[in-house]
């Protein structure tokens, strides 16, 4: 069977995750248990949703730098209202969910950069959450609290979340009608308007299942730590990039992968335990991460040159 | 099929007026298409050709006159033309190029909704294209960025074509043979005649004369923004339709030079892959590259380049310049002036401690679009604003410019006009007499006969070479077609 080239762009990830949590069972054997995985992968699970949610971003060739302060934004609306008074949380996440709507309309209607948009967006939720959570506080609620730390049979729950979360979003980005236009959107945005499809509605509708999934993201979170902190979870913005970069995705053009994109989010969780492994100080281990990075995206530049050699035989 | 039903009108473009700033690109145009009738539509680049066509498909709203679908008027826009059966191919390839054939066939055809939509619009295509292109060999599951340009444009073609429910009244093609060769041309033009026959419109735009005069019941010619003539096709001859379109027919004349084979060749390559004939030009040669399209002229180019520059680090005196076919893809720089897009390569010269000399740049455009007629009022616009034609001069004249001795050619007339044409062909002749080497590889018949000499490509290896008078269609046909089971 001919391999395609989808399939080709999820090796690298893959292998790269293997490899990674092969040196890290050669290093601490201890970890190769049920306990061990759910703690190596268990802050992957929110990192992995921001990084689908960044990835739908980038299927319509945007890119959202509020990421990170949207997740802990979200993180604070979890540990404060969805706790105390539930509907008045959901209700706050609809409205946040639409301000992303509003958000892919404007950067549509308007032609701005989505880069500059989020980046203003950044500070308004990054402002929201201080004035949420001042301190960092609050409680998370029970059922979040009971989803993130439930120990199904066998297999722990990062990874069972893991798999479910690549899977539904594998089938709605990929397989699904929706997903094809939203990835026709970032492939060839005037082919779809001159097929009649509204853009500026699929842009919104990306915008808004973004936001769905980064608040998941902010409720996961919140269900592993308990509690909150409005700059909880800044780091995200980046780590969702480079989690969608690593697993396959591209900045432009509509080329993601769901699969690639969960599997970049665990390698980069992972990459940070095998490096405090090594005994590498905090102070390298960002730097050390970054040159993880490099080598796993030279050997994806080195493997599409291959392909391409093969093409023109 | 009786003659109220072969009146009825598809589309009716009336009197449309349409200006971009102080161009005026549709000056009250007329435009009817009947159902059961091929209408060719010729003209320059500019004449507005491309215009009216985006005001059929309802993607610009003209500034005056009305379009009615059907007979029934009212409505404009995209959904409303979708909605009464127009479809459209454009000149530009327009696909989205990270998604599969049968995803693209789900963008263009919303009907193809619920479940199990893939396995639907794989049939659909796949049965579209073995009726357009019978023997086409394409695997309808890949992405279209795996596949070749001309298999993307055969893609493009089944796809407007296909009808799940009902088929298309109305299906516009822009140039649809630019990429392709001349078997898979003949056989999308007899399908053109069977969807004709079968009560179907077809609005047939090409350069290619031949395919107008033979498949269209009708002509239409535009020049400036109006229709100039409206006959039916056999009124016409090659002769009185470039005349209507403002052109004079020049008799092709040139007596080829001296044989130029003397001396050391300037550029050499040895049998690709170690298969067919040596690869060799000389100082002053105007060299084709023939064949079928995609079996190999295009790799062999960048080869060529690539001999003599490094990949990794620009030499400083560039002994080759390149004229790129794809304009959108690696031509022109969009957001730039005419200006900058035609300095780039030649910065080095225009420049003195590393800033550019603004005045020589400005001189060197000036003689420029006066010695090759870039039509602009100035050159600081916008390349976008030139019309396809237009722009294609300008990377000309990019590689003119610049001191390269060879200049390397990837089929760059795609989609020019007949004029525009004959004026290039003129430049490079004398840029030929001073000395520069041509390696020139073209799809059209028409161009390959301008040259010294001929290399003719098949399945990547050169396998013919013709020299002087064996220049022909019909040898460059034999070469390219034997051995059996090409094509």
């Amino acid at each position: 069977m001919k391999i395609s080239s989808g399939t080709v762009r999820l090796i690298i990830p893959a292998a790269s995750l293997t490899l990674l949590l092969a040196a890290v069972f050669y290093m601490q054997p201890r970890a190769m248990s049920y306990t061990g995985l759910n703690l190596l992968f268990n802050l992957a699970v929110p990192i992995a949703l921001a990084t689908v949610a960044q990835m739908l971003i980038m299927a319509v060739n945007d890119l959202d730098l509020s990421m990170g302060t949207f997740v802990s934004f979200c993180a604070c609306v979890t540990a404060t209202f969805l706790q105390a008074s539930p509907a008045i949380g959901v209700l706050i996440f609809l409205g946040a969910i639409a301000a992303y709507a509003a958000i892919g309309v404007v950067i549509h209607l308007r032609e701005l950069p989505s880069i500059v948009v989020t980046l203003g967006m950044s500070f308004v939720w990054g402002g929201l959450a201080v004035l949420m959570l001042p301190s960092p506080g609050g409680e998370a609620p029970g059922w979040a609290r009971w989803l993130m730390t439930s120990r199904p049979p066998f297999v722990p729950m990062a990874i069972v979340a893991s798999i479910v979360i690549a899977l539904v979003t594998h089938f709605l980005i990929m397989r699904s009608s929706v997903g094809v236009l939203i990835r026709g959107v970032g492939g060839n945005v005037r082919s779809v308007e001159r097929a009649g499809w509204s853009v500026i509605r699929l842009r919104a509708g990306t915008y808004a299942l973004a936001g769905f999934f980064a608040v998941l993201s902010g409720i996961a979170l919140v269900g592993l730590t308990t509690s909150a902190d409005a700059n909880i979870a800044l780091r995200y913005t980046l780590l969702s990039i480079a989690g969608v970069i690593l697993g396959g995705g591209e900045f432009v053009g509509g080329k993601v992968s769901p699969i690639g994109a969960v599997i970049g989010a665990l390698t980069l969780t992972l990459a940070g335990s095998f490096l405090s492994f090594m005994r590498i100080s905090p102070d390298w281990q960002i730097g050390a991460q970054g040159a993880i990075l490099i080598v796993v995206l030279a050997l994806r530049l080195f493997l599409n040159r291959l392909e391409k050699r093969e093409k023109s035989r | 099929m009786n003659e109220v039903t072969a009146r009825r009108e598809v589309v009716a473009a009336r009197g449309i007026k349409v200006t971009f700033g102080a161009v005026k690109a549709l000056d009250g145009a007329d435009l009817v298409i009947h159902a059961g009738e091929c209408v060719g539509l010729v003209g320059h680049n500019g004449a507005g050709k491309s215009t009216i066509v985006n005001v059929i498909n309802g993607g610009l709203a003209p500034h005056a006159g009305e379009v009615h679908y059907g007979g029934n008027g009212g409505q404009h826009g995209i959904s409303a033309a979708r909605a009464s059966g127009v479809r459209c191919v454009f000149q530009e390839l327009s696909l989205c190029p990270n998604l599969t054939v049968n995803e693209n066939a789900r963008i263009m055809h919303a009907e193809l909704a619920g479940w199990n939509w893939r396995v639907r619009a794989l049939a659909l295509v796949e049965r579209q294209l073995q009726d357009i292109f019978p023997g086409h060999g394409i695997d309808c599951d890949s992405t279209i960025d795996d596949l070749s340009i001309a298999e993307r444009q055969m893609v493009e073609i089944a796809i407007s074509f296909a009808g799940l429910r009902d088929k298309p009244k109305l299906v516009i093609l822009d140039e649809p043979t630019s990429s392709l060769d001349a078997g898979l041309a003949a056989q999308l033009m007899a399908y053109i005649r069977r969807f004709v026959g079968e009560g179907g419109s077809v609005l047939l735009i090409s350069h290619i004369l031949g395919e107008i005069l033979s498949t269209s019941d009708r002509i239409v010619v535009m020049k400036d923004g109006r229709v100039v003539a409206d006959r039916a096709a056999s009124a016409f001859s090659t002769r009185s339709l470039v005349e209507a379109m403002g052109n004079v027919v020049r008799e092709q004349e040139w007596l080829r030079s001296t044989d130029k084979r003397g001396g050391e060749p300037v550029l050499s390559m040895p049998p690709r892959r170690g298969q067919g004939l040596a690869f060799q030009a000389h100082r002053g040669e105007m060299i084709g590259l023939a064949g079928l399209g995609g079996h190999g002229q295009t790799e062999m180019l960048l080869d060529l380049y690539l001999s003599r520059n490094s990949n990794w680090w620009p030499a400083r005196r560039k002994e080759i310049a390149f004229v790129a076919g794809d304009r959108g893809l690696n031509g022109t720089f969009p957001l730039w002036s005419i200006l900058k897009n035609l300095s780039i390569a030649s910065l080095g010269e225009l420049s003195s401690r590393s800033l550019v000399d603004r005045g020589q740049e400005g001189m060197l455009g000036d003689g420029w679009k006066k010695r090759i007629e870039i039509r602009t009022p100035d050159m600081e616009n916008r390349i976008l604003s030139l019309s396809g034609g237009n722009q294609q001069k300008v990377l000309f004249a990019r590689a003119l410019v610049t001191t390269a001795r060879i200049v390397l050619m990837d089929d760059p007339m795609r989609g020019v006009d007949v004029g525009t044409k004959q004026e290039v062909y003129d430049i490079l002749r004398a840029e030929a007499a001073s000395g520069r080497t041509f390696i020139w590889y073209s799809t059209e018949m028409d161009e390959i006969r301008l040259c010294d000499r001929v290399y003719v490509f098949r399945e990547g290896a050169i396998v013919a070479e013709l020299a002087g008078d064996e220049i022909s269609e019909k040898n460059v046909l034999e070469a390219s077609f034997s051995g059996g089971e090409a094509a």
